[in-house]
């Protein structure tokens, strides 16, 4: 009822980046999420400048010694600095998942794409398989996979990768069953784009926003999955330091007390995580109320 | 001379499937949906057929199968020269170039993620070799045919009001200089105000352009300003076909009169003798035997059991009724 | 004294860009038992006003100024609570799309039985059998039958008439349809046309009929309003509106229709409507009129007297009656 009211209004937005901006100031708890997210990013590809120390310098004579302000988060049993392992850390912590998710994105999404707009039998085979799959909890999936390819960085990427697959797949599958109904799919039949354009150029482009709120949720829990598959041994294999190994070494200190060895890892992954969580939050709810410009 | 479009007993049945479509078929009864059940007409070149009915009565299958964006079960459509219906892939895709469709839902018709100037570009891409700066300016003199300035090229379909997207849909469809359009509906989803100058635009882009029309509406009014001949569909079949004066001065067939008299007319001293159908339209699967209209029609008689097709009863002047004498 | 009577009437509608001005002292009066039209193209207002009168506005929506007198009551200065006993018991909606305005898993039946048992006080099985004879009043056939169905089973216009059922559950004074037959085969809304005509009569109910179709106003309807940018621009009879019609847009408006009965060429209002956000303080038909002066753009033409029952706001009106008096 309000709508034609509103619609009778056809404004112009001015352009989107300051209404974007104004939005995003309105809601603090998602600009916090992306700030953490970007600092993180940016320690990350910064690591060489800010650490303070080499984080594979091994100084036994300040071993196991707890925060002080030389060592601002202590150091490990072979003297070398926490606060610099962590911040290299990072870099596996921010890309492993990342790449993982992308690539699972885009397999995901042209499988899926394929297997929502043919139907048919293709389709009932596709989601068979991806059934199979999710059937098995990711981690134990995750565990079994690392057995068999092994553990080094690609091939843990490749793990996380096919462990969020299927979740695309269906995601994007029932987006394209909604999506080829439309009539504008059916306007680019009339025109006469081949059925390999209207997927690709017409409907996948708007199959994308929910991809997108998924996939940020996702690359939190690829990260979670790597620490524990690190925490289990099963993950990065030392000198590569990544938090889920690094909490993992802690804990075998945490009965002689040197607390700092697990809780500040621990706390990187929970930190980044729930960023993740909260942009993805965040991008729900803004990635379509944008479309009727009122507040 | 050949028409433009010869439709020759065009019939799209689509089967019902599952459980409860399968007792019905072991018990007997239909178990299709018979959409568009013989449909013939010709189109000239230049010319507008008004097809007009109401829901269900199969309008919007027609304009699909002509198109063949759906499959028809049987008949042929031919395109000048061209069989639609038997042509291949490749060919399909190559007529595409002269034969489109404005749809009735502006909004739902536009994809929202692309800007004006691609969707009216991209026919243009897929069908002609034209450099990128041909294509360019066909586009926005398109753009300006319909009304449009250029500055909307950039445009997304949420910043335009429903008249504009509706020009952005015929500009697209008219883009590659087809040589027959089908309507359908075209004015239904726009304000009344907003009508008439769609209307008036679409009848200078026939003439500016030499296009044949088929004018798909259930909004009578409209395709009486659009439309040369017009046919009144009803259940699947065609039930009168004329040309449109004729029609609205002396409709013959008992669908057309009714459907005529339920019309309103802007004019409170108008009065005018309704004529009331009983029931509602039967279902398309279970299509009485014999004329179709038989269990509504007040003039029914024993003789109406019988099938009937379109007789010429006067010239040029198409009715499917027992009772009208030739 | 009319049974409704809405006097200054102004909503606004808060966006980003600043307040949508979407109803703008907006005067209007219905008679008891009189069925009045409120026409106008999508943004003139015409179903904001209606809801306003339900008091059915929401934030971002909010009624600025104005009263809504109903029999003398200001429905405006009335509690959440009062307003609640007025809805659907003296002002019924018959909402704009019927079969989803209807709940979806419950049976037809059971929604109208609701009401019976609510208005009315009825046990269970009395309101089940009030409601078979309301869908029997409307010309429900097979009424028992469609009871114990569910919105998807009926065709639209049936919904309809179990909509105009619903909203008469409760013998209401006034009856507010939005665009009852939007969305409906020709045919069919003829004979719901003719349902809320002879209903109307029958109850002796009001009815406020929202339209854009000149045509069902013409055949339905005892007076009608014509809206434009959410401004009333004249109000008359039917006969009169249709004779003589003052206000320019009116006159763009009825030659702007295509219609079977007469053979006139086609001639599209001019511009189109000005944007609510921002809106000027004047006329806002001052961008599309043909016959508009220096005033029309600064201050807001009255809604002059003319004739018995016929108001028109324009000062381009009231000039020329000026030059002749």
């Amino acid at each position: 009822m309000t709508d034609s009211a509103l619609s009778a209004v056809s404004t112009r937005p001015k352009s989107r980046l300051p209404a974007m901006w104004n939005r995003l100031r309105r809601n603090p708890v998602t600009f916090g999420a992306l700030t953490v997210i970007v600092v993180l990013a940016l320690v990350a590809i910064l690591a060489p400048v800010i650490a303070p120390f080499d984080p594979d310098a091994t100084d036994p004579a300040v071993a196991l010694e707890g925060p002080s302000w030389r060592n601002l988060l202590g150091t490990d049993v072979y003297g070398r600095d926490q606060l610099s392992r962590l911040i290299f850390a990072a870099r596996l912590d921010l890309i492993v998942p990342c790449c993982a998710t992308m690539a699972a994105l885009v397999v995901g999404a042209l499988i899926g794409a394929l297997s929502g707009y043919r139907g048919g039998w293709m389709d009932q085979l596709i989601m068979r398989m991806v059934e199979a799959v999710l059937a098995f909890p990711a981690l134990v999936l995750a565990m079994g996979l690392t057995a068999a390819l092994g553990n080094s960085i690609g091939n843990i990427i490749l793990t996380l990768a096919i462990t969020q697959v299927p979740i695309y797949i269906r995601l994007i599958r029932g987006e394209m069953l909604r999506v080829r109904e439309m009539e504008y799919a059916e306007a680019a039949r009339a025109v006469g784009n081949p059925p390999w354009r209207i997927v690709l150029v017409h409907l996948l482009p708007n199959c994308i926003p929910p991809l997108i709120v998924q996939a940020t949720l996702a690359m939190g829990f690829a990260l979670l999955t790597m620490a524990a598959l690190s925490f289990l041994g099963l993950g990065i294999r030392p000198p590569d330091s990544e938090w889920g190994e690094m909490t993992a070494e802690g804990a075998n200190h945490m009965v002689t007390g040197e607390w700092w060895l697990f809780v500040f890892p621990g706390l990187a992954v929970m930190i980044t995580v729930l960023a993740f969580n909260l942009v993805g939050d965040g991008l729900r709810d803004f990635l379509d109320p944008r479309m009727r410009g009122v507040r | 001379m050949r028409p433009l479009l010869r439709v020759e007993g065009l019939a799209k049945n689509f089967p019902m499937r599952g459980f409860g479509a399968w007792l019905d078929a072991m018990r007997g009864r239909g178990s299709d949906v018979r959409a568009v059940d013989g449909v013939s007409f010709d189109i000239a070149t230049g010319e507008t057929l008004g097809l007009v009915g109401e829901s269900g009565c199969g309008k919007s299958t027609v304009a699909r199968c002509v198109l063949r964006l759906v499959e028809p079960t049987s008949g042929s459509v031919r395109l000048d020269a061209t069989d639609v219906t038997s042509v291949d892939a490749a060919g399909l895709q190559r007529l595409r170039r002269s034969m489109q469709m404005v749809f009735q839902d502006p909004t739902a018709a536009l994809n929202p993620r692309l800007s004006v100037r691609q969707m009216v570009e991209e026919p243009l891409r897929l069908h002609s070799d034209a450099p990128a700066r041909e294509r360019r300016e066909k586009t926005d003199a398109m753009l300006v045919a319909v009304g449009l300035g250029l500055e909307f090229g950039d445009r997304y379909p949420h910043e335009l009001s429903g008249g504009q997207k509706q020009r952005v849909n015929i500009a697209r469809a008219m883009v590659t200089d087809p040589r027959f359009v089908v309507l359908d509906e075209p004015t239904s989803a726009l304000d009344v105000s907003l009508r008439s100058r769609i209307i008036l635009l679409l009848e200078t882009l026939r003439e500016t352009l030499g296009l044949s029309y088929l004018f798909i509406s259930h909004d009578i009014a409209t395709v009486k300003y659009l439309a040369h001949r017009v046919a009144v569909m009803y259940l699947g079949v065609i039930v009168e076909l004329t040309d449109t004066r004729e029609l609205f001065a002396r409709p013959l067939h008992p669908y057309t009169k009714a459907l005529l008299s339920a019309v309103p007319i802007p004019d409170p001293e108008a009065h005018r003798e309704r004529l009331v159908l009983a029931g509602e339209v039967p279902s398309p699967i279970d299509v009485p035997a014999g004329c179709r209209l038989r269990g509504r029609c007040p003039f029914a008689q024993a003789v109406c059991a019988e099938p009937v097709s379109l007789r010429e009863v006067a010239p040029d002047h198409f009715v499917a009724c027992h009772l009208v004498a030739g | 004294m009319s049974l409704l009577e809405l006097s200054d009437l102004t909503v606004h509608f808060a966006t980003d860009a600043g307040p949508v001005e979407a109803v703008h002292k907006v005067n209007l009066w219905v008679g008891a038992g009189e069925i009045m039209g409120l026409v106008g193209e999508s943004g003139s207002g015409k179903t904001v006003t209606a809801f306003s009168i339900l008091r059915l506005i929401r934030p971002p929506g909010r009624i600025v100024r104005g009263s809504i007198r109903l029999e003398g009551c200001d429905l405006l200065a009335l509690s959440e609570e009062e307003m609640r006993r007025v809805r659907g018991a003296r002002i019924s909606l018959i909402p704009q799309n019927p079969r989803t305005a209807l709940n979806p898993v419950i049976t037809v039946g059971g929604q109208i039985a609701r009401l019976f048992e609510l208005h009315r006080g009825l046990p269970a099985r009395a309101a089940w059998e009030r409601g078979v004879e309301a869908l029997d009043q409307v010309g429900v056939p097979e009424a028992p039958r469609r009871m114990r169905q569910y919105a998807h089973q009926l065709s639209g216009g049936t919904c309809q008439r179990v909509m105009i059922a619903m909203a008469l559950a409760s013998s209401p004074q006034l009856l507010i349809a939005d665009e009852p037959t939007t969305g409906l085969d020709v045919s069919i809304a003829a004979r719901i046309l003719d349902l809320l005509r002879e209903l109307g009569s029958r109850t002796g109910a009001a009815i406020i009929l929202i339209t854009h179709d000149l045509g069902v106003v013409a055949e339905t309807c005892h007076r009608v309003s014509v809206m434009h940018a959410g401004q009333l621009v004249e109000s008359a009879s039917v006969r009169t509106l249709f004779q003589q019609p003052m206000h320019p847009y009116t006159r763009a408006l009825v030659r702007s229709i295509p219609r079977i009965d007469r053979e006139v060429a086609l001639e599209p209002i001019p511009g189109s409507v000005p944007s609510l956000l921002n809106a000027s303080p004047g006329c806002r038909y001052v961008t599309r009129c043909l016959d508009r002066l220096d005033i029309c753009r600064q201050i807001l033409p009255p809604l002059e007297l003319i004739d018995p029952d016929h108001r028109v706001a324009c000062h381009a009106v009231e000039a020329s009656r000026a030059a002749v008096a």
